[in-house]
């Protein structure tokens, strides 16, 4: 017997059906647009390390049939298993969606998918300290009019020349749901990222 | 479960699920075929089962949807599918483009310049550009995991050597974000500007072939053509006789047994809005 056993499971969406439906339709638009911060309406009561919006995500989009990798430790496995019911797998490159509370896992280490099935690749949901629309970075890409501000604190220093790397694989590359507290933004493979000047 | 015994939405929650997977994915890839794995649907093809499982795993009871069928809002196939979603998802329906929040279409794009915060949804009977000229489904992959394109340029070059341009009136392929070659469904070519950097998204599903797609907003989809033979959407040389629009895209109708006819907009809200404004300021 584990401690987990006797762990109290917090609770997941308060009405599932409504719930992962407005969940998606953030994701859904946060995907379409990159940069624009999306604040999520119905969050379930995840345990610590877990943003509510990175477990709100995960809920929404992880199941039986999707590996997911955390490392945010066991009362969030057990949340994650119990809720989602979906497998959770060691090595991050089994994944088919990660779910970073610490440090980002390395992108080219990821399910990039292939030529023909560049669909079959992972999406890292991150944690990180803040997301404003502010002008730290000028995006542009796919579903961004011009170019849209973003600033994200908690990254590593790595980040942009790994992000540049991953653009570089198109159509394969892994796609990005950053989440702070209730919001979250997406930042697909298609999205260029300069630094402000 | 709502009293009629179905889910919101009519999916159970593990298709929607898969659906919206393969939503995300597709946004992501612009113009690139994602297969979903759903059950069969009970619903019979001809319907637009794709565009109705896009539709039934995106909407929410927030959104007013809008659906038409060759650009009419009051075709049997449009009522029947607004009235399923006001059934299964209790959701406001509306006949106006500004007003829709989802607009289901199959066969058209409205002429009222869609805007963000929309989502046009296509129902799709056959998603690859490519089937036509390369009936093998593995080599049609392969053709876009290259984005090996040479055979619709062929194809659309022999046109313009046999007819002296493209003789593709309808379904005219599409380049999406300079490198998916895309079906944009059975629209008239003459909607394909339409769907140039349009600030709505665009979904596509397609139900015989389990394959959703999407252009994200502000995403270029431009039309095949040559430099010496550029693209042209084609509309008949006549005014609407309704509303006198010269923009739309017009259906010529027949009025009598007597062969005569005009031409009238595709679009009925489009056509009727413009007629009432008109009769306003008369
Ligand atoms: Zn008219």
């Amino acid at each position: 017997m584990t401690p987990l056993d006797s762990m109290p499971l917090t609770p997941g969406f308060a009405d599932p059906v409504a719930d992962a439906q407005s969940c998606f339709r953030a994701l859904l638009e946060a995907m379409a647009r990159p940069g624009r911060v999306q604040r999520l309406a119905a969050l379930p009561e995840a345990p610590a390390p877990l943003s509510p919006a990175a477990a709100a995500a995960l809920l929404t989009m992880a199941d039986a049939e999707t590996p997911v990798w955390t490392d945010a430790g066991p009362a969030a496995e057990a949340w994650l298993r119990f809720h989602a019911g979906c497998p959770l797998v060691a090595r991050p490159g089994e994944a088919a969606f990660l779910l970073a509370s610490g440090p980002m896992p390395p992108l080219a280490a990821l399910a990039a998918g292939t030529e023909e099935e560049p669909h079959r690749s992972a999406t890292l949901v991150l944690q990180v300290a803040a997301l404003e629309e502010e002008e730290a970075w000028r995006l542009s890409g796919p579903g961004i009019e011009n170019s849209h501000p973003l600033r994200v604190e908690g990254l590593p220093d790595s980040f942009l020349p790994d992000w540049a790397a991953n653009a570089t694989r198109f159509p394969r590359g892994v796609d990005l749901v950053l989440c702070a507290g209730p919001r979250l933004v997406a930042l697909p493979r298609t999205t260029r990222i300069e630094e402000a000047g | 479960m709502t009293a009629l015994g179905y889910n919101f939405g009519y999916l159970d929650e593990n298709t929607k699920r898969m659906i919206r997977r393969a939503l995300l994915k597709a946004v992501a890839i612009p113009g690139h075929q994602v297969p979903f794995g759903a059950r069969e649907m009970p619903l019979p093809y001809g319907w637009g089962t794709g565009g109705i499982a896009v539709t039934a795993s995106v909407i929410g009871t927030g959104d007013r949807l809008k659906v038409i069928d060759q650009g009419a809002d009051d075709t049997t196939n449009a009522v029947s599918i607004r009235r399923f979603f006001a059934k299964v998802a209790g959701v406001a329906t509306t006949e106006s483009t500004a007003e829709a929040t989802i607009i289901q279409t199959r066969h058209r794009i409205p002429e009222t310049r869609l805007r963000e915060g929309q989502i046009l949804v296509y129902q799709v009977p056959m998603p690859e550009p490519l089937f036509r000229l390369e009936p093998r489904v593995a080599e049609t992959r392969r053709m876009h995991a290259l984005a090996d394109y040479g055979l619709m340029h062929v194809k659309l070059y022999e046109d313009i050597a046999r007819h002296g341009h493209v003789a593709i009136s309808y379904n005219y392929p599409v380049l999406v974000g300079g490198r998916y070659l895309m079906s944009p469904s059975p629209i008239p070519a003459f909607d394909n500007p339409k769907m140039d950097r349009m600030p709505a998204l665009q979904l596509f599903g397609a139900g015989r072939e389990k394959r959703i797609y999407a252009v994200p907003p502000y995403t270029s989809v431009r039309s095949l053509d040559f430099e010496d033979h550029p693209f042209q959407p084609v509309r008949a040389d006549a005014p609407c006789a309704l509303c006198g629009s010269r923009e739309s895209y017009l259906d010529e109708v027949l009025t009598d047994d007597q062969g005569g006819r005009m031409f009238v907009c595709s679009d009925t809200d489009y056509c009727n809005t413009r007629q009432t404004h008109r009769e306003a300021a008369e």
